[in-house]
């Protein structure tokens, strides 16, 4: 019972971490770009839903509502004015400058607020869960999270193969120049794009917020998941990076349960097998 | 020639904290230098170096623990490094790009994981270093430094003549257009690997000079990602591409984090955000805007050479 219990916690844990990987797959998708300071932007979300809590005393999920949009713009901006410029340069460039401004993230916040760890007032949420017996709980946030993911890569993938706007997306990352030519603007596409990926990443934030406390300092390790997540899936495709997750989740829980240092290197091995024997990852496709 | 007698005769003449500043110095010189070789000449862009840094460190820990002295164990950080980059090498370099940024650090993370569950090198809480309790401390500062020079000195010596040499021709030509590299009969595979093990070797030296200076060790921030930013924003201001970029970037770095010791992560801010900008918009940093501007190298490497004088027949291929 004790493994069942770890089992379906994995596989809850496994949505978070496909909900914070769907705005690194689809960036990687669209435009071949990994934002290196996507944990960072996750945090900084999880710290201004902090502050919209303490300023305007919305409850914790209606913060979702203010940060999703917010960064939706910040991830159009980012795109125009940051990745696309550093594109032009070359593809090395945009990890550079991505890597760059996760440092510049994290040491500001610290500056700025504290090295103190924080978390969102979630109430019951956090602490109900379902008793199915004694030894299996289901967290209800863990489970509303798991939905949101799976709803998110739904959305993302309905957007993508059925609306105008996903066709658009699909030709500039196909060819930029042809898109261009039969009247895409790629770069507006792109910041479209980015400001989809943004959002995903400002509700995974929230959600890990609610979920475990965070400090300036724990973007890099949700990037390492997230990434890890999205290549145990297979690249390109959010089907695969719901697949991923749930993998790694599966890795750090289990892993966890046979010693409890061991999670996280359990998760990290897993990523290094699945580089080693399938680069490709479990479920290699592009999106359709 | 003159300044590296000049530097050695300091101990000699100026306080210990000068030299404590210029170990700290020389280790980062050779840090950057280490990542240049990698990003700037084989467009491999590696977030995971500190992963040598951290073996190093940890090689000097266990052999000064079976009674060598510190010292001697220095050369065999840099020999283990390089032997533990050897079987990594062959997971991470099947990868590009992004793949192989991430790949790097995650190696890095687990090498830590790793570490810190063996009690014996002191687990999570680190240990200290033993077997220099016997030196006078002045003995102990002046054989620190000659050794961080020494590495120094290596470390740049060892990237210009590796740079002249036809392996440096292969990488820029990797760097520059895999495939077209490919197909003149470059072995790419084989000359990434050999600089990615260089890489680790000064890596880990370095990692073996810091243990010797700090006189512990903890994994957490031995193998730190904070390492990589260090080495990539002094690579970026200084120069990517250029073995002078490194120290020019060096002196930035620590003549801003000297000025605002006092405000807190202030420095990394600024270092980033410059960081950042240089990448964007003078890629070739600080150092490539002063040997374009006065045509001026201390090591002549760069891969401008002939682009800047086509007129200038080009040798026949051998």
């Amino acid at each position: 019972m004790v493994w069942v219990n770890a089992l379906v916690q994995g596989i809850l844990l496994g949505g978070l971490y496909a909900l914070f990987a769907c705005g690194l797959s689809l960036l990687f998708g669209v435009m071949r770009v990994v934002n290196l300071a996507h944990g960072d932007f996750a945090v900084l979300a999880a710290y201004v839903a902090l502050a919209i809590i303490a300023g305007l005393q919305l409850p914790v999920l209606w913060t979702a509502l203010v940060v999703a949009p917010l960064f939706a713009l910040v991830g159009y901006l980012v795109q125009r004015f940051i990745v696309q410029r550093s594109l032009a340069v070359s593809p090395l460039t945009t990890l550079l400058v991505t890597f760059g401004l996760s440092i510049v993230i994290q040491n500001a916040l610290l500056q700025l607020l504290s090295a103190n760890s924080q978390s969102l007032p979630s109430g019951v949420l956090a602490s109900g869960s379902l008793e199915v017996n004694g030894q299996l709980s289901i967290g209800y946030l863990s489970v509303i999270v798991f939905v949101v993911a799976v709803v998110v890569i739904v959305a993302l993938q309905m957007f993508l193969s059925h609306t105008a706007l996903g066709r658009q997306v699909r030709a500039a990352s196909d060819d930029q120049e042809v898109a261009n030519t039969v009247g895409v603007n790629v770069r507006h596409v792109f910041g479209i794009a980015a400001a989809i990926a943004f959002a995903t990443v400002a509700l995974a934030g929230v959600a890990f917020g609610m979920y475990s406390s965070f400090d300036p300092a724990a973007g890099p390790q949700r990037l390492i998941f997230a990434f890890e997540a999205v290549v145990i899936g297979g690249l390109g495709s959010l089907w695969g990076t719901l697949v991923g997750g749930i993998v790694l989740g599966l890795a750090q829980v289990l892993g966890a349960q046979v010693d409890a240092g061991f999670g996280v290197l359990a998760g990290h091995l897993v990523f290094l097998a699945v580089l080693a024997l399938r680069p490709g990852g479990l479920i290699p496709a592009r999106f359709s | 020639m003159v300044a590296v007698a000049v530097l050695a005769s300091l101990p000699y003449v100026v306080y210990a904290n000068v030299t404590e500043l210029l170990v700290n110095l020389f280790v980062l010189v050779t840090l950057a230098t280490m990542w240049n070789l990698l990003a700037g000449y084989a467009g491999l862009v590696s977030i995971g170096q500190q992963a040598y840094i951290g073996v190093g460190a940890y090689i000097v820990l266990v052999l000064a623990r079976n009674g060598m002295s510190p010292f001697v164990a220095i050369p065999f950080a840099l020999l283990g490094s390089a032997l533990v980059a050897l079987p990594t090498s062959f997971l991470v370099l099947r990868l590009r790009g992004a793949y192989f940024a991430i790949a790097t650090w995650v190696v890095a993370e687990a090498f830590q994981l790793i570490v810190s569950r063996i009690p014996s090198v002191g687990g999570g809480a680190g240990a200290s270093l033993r077997g220099m309790n016997g030196l006078d401390p002045a003995v102990r500062e002046a054989f620190t430094y000659w050794a961080a020079l020494a590495v120094v000195v290596a470390a740049l010596l060892g990237s210009y003549l590796l740079l002249r040499s036809r392996l440096g021709l292969d990488l820029t030509a990797i760097r520059d257009n895999e495939i077209g590299a490919r197909s003149v009969g470059v072995r790419i595979t084989l000359a990434k690997r050999i600089v990615y093990l260089l890489s680790a070797a000064g890596c880990g030296a370095a990692g073996a000079l810091l243990i010797v200076s700090q006189l512990n060790v903890q994994a957490t921030s031995v193998f730190s990602v904070q390492w990589s930013a260090y080495m990539i924003f002094v690579a970026l201001i200084g120069g990517l591409g250029t073995i002078e970029g490194p120290i020019v970037g060096t002196l930035i770095f620590y003549t801003l984090q000297q000025t605002l010791a006092d405000r807190g992560a202030w420095y990394l801010i600024i270092l980033g955000t410059v960081a950042v900008l240089m990448a964007m918009f003078v890629p070739r940093g600080l150092w490539g805007l002063v040997s374009d501007r006065f045509d001026f190298r201390l090591f002549p490497v760069g891969y401008w050479l002939h682009w800047r004088r086509p007129t200038t027949p080009s040798p026949p291929l051998p």
